[in-house]
Parts: structure tokens; C-alpha cells; sequence
């Protein structure tokens, strides 16, 4: 689904260059449920960004279901993330002057879809994440955890092939959280790839694969398998503050 | 694009800012409503002018005799110059710049007019039937002095609504016979002047006022019509052409004004309205000005509006948003405000010359509002049209750079948490 060869990014302001992907390779199976890891400034953001086709890149290759993503004009990314690509966002990024079925419909809208067709599709997915009753809502009425379904919902409705998550549980408490995370492993049970970015191990962990980046390359990536260990060592993480204590 | 949604979100952005919205619409209202009060003022003043030009035909000619002032091939000056009726041939045949010719012959004294017990001391013009066209006479009843009544030196006379007021009341005047001077006269028709300065004048054959009045063929002035011409320049020409042929004819030196006088109402007519259309292209550049104030405040208020919206419009990038989708939000935007300001401010300039109008009427309706060199105030259906499209020019004008900008807006700098 994704191959990554070899990618370079830098981010260039006024005389200083910022080289933050340095050849980085990478493969995403479809269907996979993948974390990315990383400390602040590792890049798992902009790796993100160019999965989404909302950046470009300097050199290497990226195809995404086979199409090798290189110059393209705005239209046609936005064409390509339409089509292929859903967003969740950490901080939501719903449309604040429009209610809940709206927003979900809004992709659909970007699609070509009539209105009476959009509105009656987003109604059916707010259903199914149970938020009916605040279809008519607007964003600033709506929990927390309300409005990051209302997202993911949007997310789904243009029936995307991968869905790119950046922190979707970073402004939510852990059992809303949990419940999030419950709602994209089963969307990734549906067969839909779904790749998050977050810096949080039980996230994480919830995962099958996790990529950890470093200094914009690939430290490691723990398998499913290895889980296990990877919870001990996220247990141990979590047990190193309260030492200094 | 313009369906549903797009208004949608235009109108609750507007909705959300009002106060904004609005003083933004009223900078471009307040250009577009300056712009046709300038316009129609222009309009009035010069329709006013026009008017005064009106009671004549606008290619009118005078020419008159006098003494020469100037010593001319061996002749001394104070010989006075006379016209006659060979030069009214020579006038409609040979000058080329000229259209029809209409003599005058001076009555001596005053002309007492008589009907029944009435009677009334009144103007006389003697005339060809040319007059009419060259100084807009009006009938309100029968008919000019036409070329039989030259020819057949008939007593025919058109007097003035006066006149006839004065002398037959009620009576039906035509047909009936005036005594002028003791001379019995058919009257043929009567006049009047919307100016009501040539009601109490009567027109005459100048024949028939020739052979009675003891004239012979001696003329005192000419009234003509000039070829229309589109400039100052050539009707001077043609005043000139006119002032060397009778000057050659009647051995005078062509500059000697005293000799011969002469007054081209077309040129100063066309230089009038040269003046006029200088006025137009200024209260234009003002009022574009104007209008260009109000243009840039809708697009400074445009740009804060993407700055504030960067990360909707990220949002919208991200699910799918084609550049051309967000530029065509802020434009239409853009577009709607100053074309509904404008429009609002069209409507309230164009209401205004309208009501000035109206009062300018009844006051002239009343018998007042003589010498008021102001008429019709208001802008015709073209200019407004011209300045409806201005409006929405401008304010395609106004969205472009903001809609640009948003164009450009990064998805990820939109959406990266600050």
C-alpha cells in the first residue's frame, strides 16, 4: 500500500536548512494498523504530512496503492486526498460554523456529492458512532471525545483507503481515549489502513506495528510479536519519573 | 459554484462578523453613492447649459451688418455695409458650410397690431421659412411661414401665444385678419417658446415685408443652420468661410468685425461641451477614487478574513478542497459584499438625483426655477450598468490577492498546533 525509498525533506528558512528526513525507507502493508513513534523534532510529523500528499519531498520515492506521488499540482492532491485519504487530527479541526452532520458531510461536498445525498450519508455514519441525536449540534457543543467521532466520521464518509491520524487521543482523557482507539481498530478491521502518529506507548501499543523514528531515520519497527517486550519497556518509561520524585 | 453551500458558508462568515461586514460595505457604498451624486450633478449642470442652448438650434448662425472699421482697398472706414436679397442667393447656393438660410429685414419702428378693439404694440420678425429650424420655433397651432408665402409675397403672419392671447382671447386665430401697421394680415399659425421670451413676437414673409414696408431687397441679418460639425475648430472654419465670401462680395476687409458680425452657436456650443466632458472625466477619476478607498478596505478586511480562516481552509485542503474551490470562496465573498454595498449605495446616490429632480420640477412647473442652470440631475441606464460592473470588477478586484493567499495556504502550517 505505502513504499517509501530512500526520502529526504528539509525544511528551508531564510539561511538555515533544517534536514529532518534523511533517507528514510519504509513499507505499510494495506490493511496495517501502525503507530509512529518518536520524540519531538524526530519527524514523525512531517512523515505524516507526506503520507497525506499536504507536503512534498526532496528526493527519494514515495507511491502510494502503487502511484508514485511526485509532482503533483494542488488538484490534484487534493484530488489524490479526497479520494484515498481520511484525517483525524489531534486538535479535531472541525469547522467551527457548521454542525456536526455538515462537517461530516463536507468531504462528500469536495466530491461532487448533492447535498440531500451527503447530509442523508453523514447522518447514517453519526448513527453508527452513536452521536445522532447531535447531528444538529455545533462543534463548541460537543464534549471532547463528541467532536473526535464527529472527526473520525468525517473521516471515514469519502470511504478513504488509509486513514492518517496526528495524536487523535492528544487532547482527549485516557478513556475517551481508549474508546477512540477502540473505534479505529475497528475501522481497521474493515480493512481500511489506519497509521497514527503519537507519542504515547498504551496508544501505541494498541497498535500491530510500531515505527520509531529517530533523528528522521527508522530506529526500529516492533512487530506484534513483540509487544510484549515493548510493554516492559513502556512500563519502565513510565516508572523512570517517579524514581526522581 | 454557485450552488447552495458556497452561499451558505459566505453568509454565516458574514453573519459572524456584521459589524465588520458592514463598515467594509460602506466604505464601497459610500464611493459607488459619491460617484453618482458627482455624476448626475455633472449630469444636471450640463443638462442645464444644454437648455439654455436648446431655445436655438444648437448649429445656429447670426450674421449682421454694421460700418467698416478698417480702411479696405483705397475705401475709408464708417462706410456702412448693407446686405440684400442676391446675397441670400449667393448664401444658400454657394456656401458650402452652410445649410438654410433665413433673411431678416429690419422693420423700421414699432409694429402696431390690431384686431377687432383690441391692439398691442408687438416684435416682428421678417423671416424665411428657415427660421423655424434655426431658432426652434414652435407651433401650437397651424403653420410656418412656408416658401409660397415668400414667393407669392403673401400676408401671411405666425404671432406669438401672447399676441393672440392679447388680441383675439378666446378666438380661434387662424384664418382671421390682423391689421400690422394698418396692413391687413392672414394669420397662419401660432407660436410659443417654452422660455416664453418670443411670445410676443409675430413672424412675417421677408418679401412681403420688403415690398410693403418700403424695404426693396435690402436685408439686415441673416439667421442660418451650419453643416453639423464635430468640432470647435471646423465651425470656426465655417464662419470664416462665410465672412470671406460676403466680405469679397461687399469689398470689406474679412477681419473687420464692425463691418460684419457674425456668432457660430455651434462653436461655442461644442466648446461648452468640450468643457463638460472635461468635468465628466473628472468627477470620474474622483469618483473611481473614491470607489478604489473602498476597494482596498474590502480587500484588507479580505485578507485578515484568511488570516483568521487559515486553518479552516487547511482543514478543507486536507479533505479534498481543490485550489480553485477555496479562491472561489473568498471571491465570491468579496464579490457579494462591495456588489451588495454598491448596489445599496447606487440605489441611494441614484435616489437622491432623483428626488433633487423631482423638486427641480415642480419648482419650474410652479413658473419658478427660471435660471436654474441645473436640469435633470440624474444618471442615465447605461452609467449605471457601467458602474454595476465596475462593482463587481472591484470587487473581483478586492478578493483576488486574499483569495490568492488562501490558495496558497499550506495545509500542514494550518493545522500544525500552536
Amino acid at each position: 500500500m505505502i513504499q517509501i525509498n530512500n526520502l529526504h525533506k528539509s525544511y528551508v528558512t531564510g539561511n538555515n536548512s533544517l534536514h529532518v528526513l534523511k533517507g528514510l525507507n519504509l513499507e505499510i502493508e494495506e490493511g496495517e494498523f501502525v503507530s509512529i513513534m518518536g520524540s519531538s523534532g524526530s519527524g514523525k510529523s512531517t512523515l505524516l504530512n507526506i503520507l497525506g500528499i499536504l507536503d512534498n519531498y526532496d528526493e527519494g520515492a514515495y507511491s502510494l496503492d502503487g502511484h508514485l506521488m511526485q509532482d503533483m499540482n494542488e488538484t490534484q492532491a487534493a484530488r489524490t486526498r479526497n479520494k484515498m485519504i481520511g484525517f483525524i487530527f489531534q486538535s479535531f479541526n472541525l469547522i467551527s460554523f457548521k454542525n456536526a452532520m455538515e462537517n461530516v458531510a463536507l468531504p462528500l461536498y469536495y466530491k461532487g456529492i448533492s447535498r440531500k445525498k451527503r447530509n442523508q450519508m453523514a447522518m447514517e455514519f453519526l448513527e453508527k458512532l452513536g452521536l445522532k441525536e447531535w447531528a444538529h449540534h455545533m462543534p463548541n457543543e460537543l464534549s471532547g471525545g463528541q467532536r473526535q467521532r464527529v472527526a473520525i466520521a468525517r473521516a471515514l464518509i469519502s470511504k478513504p483507503r488509509i486513514i492518517l491520524a496526528d495524536e487523535p487521543t492528544g487532547a482527549l482523557d485516557t478513556q475517551t481515549s481508549y474508546e477512540v482507539m477502540e473505534m479505529l481498530k475497528q475501522i481497521n478491521d474493515e480493512g481500511i489502513t489506519v497509521i497514527i502518529v503519537t507519542h504515547e506507548y498504551d496508544i501505541a501499543a494498541m497498535t500491530q506495528k510500531i515505527i520509531r523514528l529517530k533523528d528522521g531515520v527508522i530506529e526500529e519497527i516492533i512487530k506484534n510479536g513483540d509487544l510484549k517486550s515493548f510493554q516492559a519497556q513502556y512500563n519502565r518509561n513510565i516508572n523512570k519519573p517517579e524514581h526522581h520524585v | 459554484m454557485f450552488d447552495i453551500d458556497v452561499w451558505q458558508e459566505i453568509f454565516s462568515t458574514i453573519r459572524k462578523n456584521k459589524l465588520r461586514t458592514f463598515l467594509t460595505g460602506f466604505s464601497v457604498a459610500w464611493g459607488i453613492f459619491m460617484l453618482m451624486i458627482l455624476l448626475g450633478s455633472g449630469n444636471g449642470l450640463q443638462n442645464g447649459v444644454k437648455q439654455e442652448f436648446a431655445s436655438n438650434a444648437v448649429n445656429a448662425m447670426w450674421i449682421w451688418t454694421g460700418e467698416t472699421s478698417m480702411p479696405y482697398k483705397g475705401m475709408k472706414t464708417g462706410r456702412p455695409i448693407r446686405f440684400n436679397n442676391q446675397d441670400y442667393t449667393f448664401l444658400t447656393n454657394k456656401v458650402k458650410g452652410l445649410d438654410e438660410v433665413s433673411s431678416r429685414f429690419y422693420l423700421p419702428g414699432d409694429t402696431n397690431y390690431a384686431y377687432g378693439n383690441e391692439y398691442g404694440s408687438f416684435t416682428t420678425v421678417t423671416c424665411h421659412p428657415a427660421l423655424r429650424d434655426v431658432e426652434n420655433i414652435k407651433l401650437s397651432k397651424g403653420r410656418f411661414i412656408n416658401h409660397k408665402d415668400i414667393t407669392d409675397y403673401r400676408k401671411s403672419i405666425v404671432i406669438g401665444k401672447d399676441i393672440a392671447k392679447a388680441l383675439f382671447k378666446e378666438e380661434d386665430p387662424i384664418g382671421k385678419y390682423i391689421k400690422v401697421n394698418d396692413v391687413p394680415f392672414k394669420v397662419v399659425g401660432v407660436s410659443h417658446d417654452p422660455d416664453n421670451r418670443n411670445d410676443r413676437t409675430a413672424y412675417m414673409p421677408v418679401s412681403t415685408a420688403q415690398r410693403i414696408f418700403n424695404g426693396g431687397n435690402r436685408v439686415h441679418s441673416f439667421a442660418v443652420t451650419t453643416k453639423m460639425v464635430t468640432s470647435a475648430k471646423q465651425a470656426e472654419a465655417i464662419t470664416k468661410e462665410v465672412r470671406e465670401a460676403l466680405a469679397q462680395r461687399h469689398k470689406f476687409n474679412p477681419d473687420d468685425k464692425r463691418a460684419m458680425g457674425a456668432f457660430n452657436m455651434l462653436t461655442e456650443y461644442l466648446r461648452t461641451m468640450k468643457i463638460f466632458q472635461g468635468i465628466k472625466i473628472f468627477v470620474w477619476i474622483i469618483g473611481i477614487g473614491t470607489l478604489i478607498a473602498g476597494i482596498v478596505g474590502v480587500s484588507n478586511i479580505m485578507l485578515i478574513l484568511v488570516k483568521e480562516r487559515t486553518r479552516e481552509i487547511g482543514v478543507r485542503k486536507a479533505l479534498g478542497a481543490s485550489p480553485r474551490s477555496v479562491i472561489g470562496l473568498i471571491l465570491m465573498e468579496s464579490i457579494l459584499i462591495t456588489t451588495v454595498a454598491g448596489y445599496i449605495g447606487l440605489t441611494l446616490g441614484v435616489g437622491i438625483m432623483e428626488g433633487v429632480n423631482y423638486v427641480l420640477e415642480q419648482m419650474s412647473a410652479s413658473g419658478g426655477g427660471d435660471g436654474i442652470f441645473f436640469r435633470n440631475p440624474t444618471v442615465d441606464f447605461g452609467t449605471a450598468i457601467s458602474a454595476t460592473l465596475i462593482l463587481v470588477l472591484s470587487g473581483a478586484i478586492a478578493g483576488y490577492i486574499p483569495a490568492k493567499k488562501a490558495a496558497n495556504v499550506k495545509p500542514i502550517e494550518a493545522l500544525r498546533d500552536e
